[in-house]
């Protein structure tokens, strides 16, 4: 234990990233062994290889797009800034973070926002800024059981799109989205204990 | 209400009663046992065997008293299965109360047809028989089924708690119970300080596994889960310890002058009991691991192997008055990691089940005993021992826990919260531990052993029943969950959503904690330990393969329900329904509802999930091969569109093929040959289902540049021993099961034409063929080996 400190000591940037996500000391180092340990021929970035050898995303039904998200943009190498960055989404909100905020600086990334801006992506794959019926059709389809008829996915899919579509364009926009989860916890929801 | 509980059952129940009746009431005459209860006058009928020299051959005669043991034996077990049949069936209920409830009930009513019928009943249960027979394998199931990863990451709470918890209750029971025995207006004066303390040891081991089926369905989280889990295993084994200390103490002295140095031996005593019955279990594990790398040929002995070291472990460490129970435990947990990768398949399953089943027989004999028990003339009743110990036995567990878990609070990373502490003080059900070991007191040196028993049964009575029934409620209420209100559509499906998007994120972050200890132990346990323990040529994950088979069968339905024909996945959809406003009616919408909650796929479970009763229910496998199928189906469709794969029609060729793509493609999505290999990065988490892409990443040892082919995946389609071809035999070399793989090839391609015929057209049929054919089963090493062994493979093309 007391070597930790030389450790973080080697990941390199440690301040600015901090900074930007909000990390403890401690987390990132966790992190970083753990970016290690998925980069198992030691390149020092991540692609969409290593990430799918972790055998339980293979059997989540959202598995491929929680994998897609740690590429934006399509790039094909991640490294550990990228890494971290989306895991950083998935802090717990700390509430006396919010206080002692700067309003002049962005907003953080574990925020409501940008929580939902996150799973919103899961949904929109051409990042049209709007889920159509198809996308949402395509989710639905990842996420349910074989027994379920493509009818019925369908009307659920229309139904969904109809229940939060305001503005009668067909598809939900961000802003639709979030008012539609507007009760929900979703800093709860969205949220890992472990990433403090 | 147990009588209720029995009405589902049927003709066949009352059927065994009435046996059981007629021959309690004749054998009653003709047992030779030493009981001087009333004699029955119903024995004209039946030749008495063996009284009388018999005169002719007689044609027909009934001899009970020679299999009056297990007859009866085996009756009670099976009014005992029986009942658990229809517990099940009957929905609610398990839900309701922990199954020892009805355990409980049905030797409650055991117990009432033998008084009933004034019937001696067999006296299997003895000091040497329980100890013997009926503990080991309850132990052992218990130890078998422990999940290791967390068990030793949280080792150290869970000693602490489980160590010191079940000493500060026995000693601070024993004591309170001390206290109030010196009270004169008891009348309870000669129970001394040794007895009262034996009693609170006894009374202090608790069975809260009972408990966790009752709420596997709240979140419990994984820690608390261990907390409880670990409490169970230890708990017995330091009980038992305990008392027999102080059993010997007791024979010691009969008085109480016992010295300073009888208490220093007698903690002393207790370490070395404790370490070294661990010590034994870890040997006799290590030696039974080693044992079962060579038994290839013969599997059949497997289950045996593993069974009789356990219990050989357990009765070598008893023979030199260690603690068997922690021996066999740890024998268990030593052996499994090793055996379960090299043992096959179907032993594998025997192993499993048989635990669970002789552990369900063993409680159910002894929990039958209890209902005899109780049911009976054998009581003695003293209202303040019996209100008193229940008082104390709730009060020191609830001392025991918040002091305990205060401090242990303080040097846990994740400490746990007062609600989780709540659970685990309400979980303190007794069960039969407690019992047998009271139902054992010797007599002589325990006038008032039926004071105990009584208090005993009080306790677990009212635990099972009481705590039992109240602790799924409560547990729900404090997880705070929002049932009452109807979520929209859209609320349920994006909550869905962002359940697996976190359960996702979870699994990215891998498990955290105590890295280095961890890592040391795993680089010592490669470097030296699997290369003694572990057959050849196996490789190093196999563990893997023995969970969650993806179904042949299961595949070639889903092919045919048309869920996997290509135009499912298409992404512009033909019939392009715009804005299509239609009016739902409400029911519409409930049943849109309905569909989603009862078909959308549940979120893996990270917390654990164990019932001590019954093995793992198989919803969550089927989830799982339904995703992979679809997964691997998304695949192929994705990659088959855009290349040409230069190689489709042979298949069977003579070199071991490899569909392989050109290496290099621009898209991101989807465009790299998808090769999702399970390592155990994140531990070998045995709960989680995987199923082994194998593959082969181009970018190690292969040059970058150059236009390598690439493995492709080669999903490992294994089945539990059925059709052979694809059949897993995990002893061979890797070489050698390519080039089975290779044979196998022909043989599943006529299965998956099914598959091709919805797929578009003709000239990629056979592309498919061969790219479904490739899928023989292989095994898979991690990356690193990977490289090394597949690039002579690719040499040979």
């Amino acid at each position: 234990m007391g070597s930790r400190s030389s450790h973080a000591a080697r990941i390199p940037d440690v301040d600015s990233i901090r900074r930007e996500t909000g990390f403890s000391q401690a987390s990132l180092l966790r992190l970083y062994h753990r970016f290690r340990a998925l980069d198992w021929n030691e390149k020092g970035y991540l692609s969409r290889v290593d990430l799918q050898q972790i055998g339980a995303l293979a059997v989540n039904p959202l598995g491929d797009r929680i994998i897609d998200s740690f590429f934006p943009d399509g790039s094909l190498h991640l490294d550990f800034p990228g890494f971290v960055r989306v895991l950083a989404r998935f802090r717990p909100v700390d509430d006396e973070d919010n206080r002692n905020r700067d309003p002049k600086e962005p907003e953080p990334l574990n925020s409501r926002m940008n929580k939902l801006r996150f799973a919103f992506q899961l949904y929109d794959l051409d990042r049209d800024g709007k889920i159509s019926r198809q996308e949402m059709l395509q989710v639905l389809r990842l996420m349910v059981g074989v027994q379920v008829t493509e009818e019925q996915l369908e009307s659920i899919a229309d139904r969904t799109v109809q229940e939060a579509d305001e503005d009668g364009d067909g598809a939900v926009s961000f802003l639709e989205f979030a008012k539609s989860l507007e009760k929900m916890n979703i800093e709860q929801k969205m949220s890992i204990r472990i990433l403090k | 209400m147990g009588f209720q509980m029995l009405v589902p059952f049927g003709p066949w129940n009352w059927l065994f009663l009435l046996v059981a009746l007629r021959c309690g009431g004749a054998s009653s005459d003709l047992s030779e046992s030493t009981n001087s209860s009333a004699q029955h006058e119903l024995n004209v009928r039946f030749a008495a065997a063996g009284s009388e020299p018999a005169e002719t051959v007689s044609v027909f005669a009934l001899d009970y008293d020679y299999v009056q043991i297990p007859y009866e034996v085996t009756l009670w077990i099976l009014l005992a299965s029986l009942a658990k049949i229809g517990f099940h069936v009957y929905h609610p209920l398990p839900g309701l109360m922990p199954e020892s409830c009805l355990l409980v009930l049905v030797g409650a009513l055991v117990g009432a047809i033998i008084f009933g019928t004034d019937h001696k009943s067999p006296p299997v249960m003895d000091s040497s028989i329980y100890f013997l027979y009926l503990l080991p394998p309850i132990v052992l199931e218990g130890g078998y089924f422990m999940p290791t990863r967390p068990f030793f990451e949280n080792i150290g709470s869970i000693l602490w708690w489980a160590g010191l918890g079940a000493l500060i209750n026995a000693f601070g029971i024993g004591l309170s119970l001390y206290l109030i025995c010196q009270i004169q207006a008891f009348g309870l004066s000669d129970v001394n300080l040794l007895q009262n303390l034996l009693f609170g040891s006894l009374i202090s081991a608790v069975d809260p596994v009972a408990v966790l089926a009752v709420f596997e369905e709240a979140r419990v989280n994984e820690q608390l889960y261990m907390m409880i889990f670990g409490e169970a295993l230890l708990n017995d084994g330091i009980s038992v310890v305990l008392y027999n200390i102080l059993i010997a103490f007791t024979k010691m002295h009969k008085f109480e002058d016992i010295e300073p140095v009888d208490i220093l031996a007698g903690c002393a005593r207790f370490v070395i009991v404790g370490c070294g019955g661990v010590f034994f279990g870890v040997i006799f594990g290590f030696i039974s691991a080693f044992i079962t790398r060579f038994t290839q040929n013969i599997s059949a002995i497997e289950p045996l192997i593993v069974f009789m070291f356990s219990y050989l472990s357990y009765l070598a460490a008893e023979t030199l008055y260690l603690s068997g129970i922690l021996a066999i435990t740890a024998c268990a947990v030593t052996m499994k990691k090793y055996v379960e990768e090299n043992v096959s398949q179907t032993s594998y399953t025997t192993i499993k089940y048989f635990m669970k089943m002789l552990s369900s027989v063993s409680e159910t004999l002894i929990f039958i005993f209890m209902g005899v028990s109780t049911i009976g003339k054998n009581h003695e009743w003293n209202w303040a021992f019996v209100c008193f110990t229940l008082a104390f036995c709730q009060i020191w567990r609830a001392i025991s826990v918040f002091a305990l878990f205060y401090i242990s609070n303080q040097f846990r990373t994740f400490p746990f919260s007062i609600k989780d502490q709540c659970i685990i003080f309400y979980s303190g059900v007794r069960g039969a531990g407690s019992f047998s070991l009271a139902f054992l007191l010797p007599l002589s040196l325990f006038p008032r052993k039926k004071m105990f028993v009584t208090a005993t049964l009080v306790v677990i009575y009212f635990t099972v029943f009481i705590q039992g029934i109240t602790i799924g409620p409560l547990v729900r209420y404090l997880d705070v969950r929002k049932t009452n209100k109807k979520e929209s559509i859209n609320e349920e499906l994006h909550t869905r959503l962002m359940d697996h998007l976190k359960a996702g994120i979870e699994d990215v972050c891998g498990q955290w904690s105590h890295y280095q200890v961890r890592d040391k132990f795993k680089k010592f346990d490669h470097k030296y330990l699997r290369k003694i323990l572990i057959r050849e040529n196996l490789p190093k994950s196999s563990i893997v393969s023995l969970y969650k088979k993806l179904e042949m069968k299961q595949a070639i339905e889903m092919a045919e329900t048309g869920i996997l024909s290509s135009t499912a996945f298409s992404i512009p959809h033909q019939a392009q329904r715009i804005q299509e406003n239609k009016r739902l009616s409400p029911e519409d919408v409930e049943s849109m509802r309905d569909i989603l909650t009862h078909n959308m796929y549940q979120v893996r479970q990270r917390t654990l999930s164990y019932n001590k009763y019954n093995l793992k229910p198989q919803t969550s496998e089927k989830q799982a091969k339904e995703i992979l199928i679809r997964r691997q189906n998304t695949f192929r469709e994705s990659t088959r569109k855009g290349h040409s794969l230069p190689w489709g029609r042979t298949a069977g060729t003579k070199n071991i093929r490899y569909l392989s793509f050109p290496y290099s493609h621009p898209q991101p999505a989807g465009g790299d040959v998808r090769a999702a290999e399970f390592t155990d990065h994140d531990g070998s988490d045995a709960e989680v289902p995987s199923i082994m892409f194998n593959t082969h990443s181009p970018t190690g040892s292969l040059q970058e540049g150059r236009r390598t082919q690439e493995i492709i995946p080669m999903k490992s389609l294994h089945r539990g021993g059925k059709p052979p071809h694809l059949g897993y035999q995990r002893n061979r070399s890797q070489e050698e099961q390519l080039g089975r793989g290779r044979r196998a090839v022909l043989r599943p391609k006529p299965l998956f034409h099914a598959v091709d015929e919805e797929f578009e057209s003709g000239e990629e049929s056979e592309e498919e063929a061969s790219a479904i054919g490739s899928r023989w089963s292989a095994e898979h090493r991690p990356g690193r080996d990977l490289h090394r062994s597949h690039s002579p493979l690719l040499q040979r093309k």
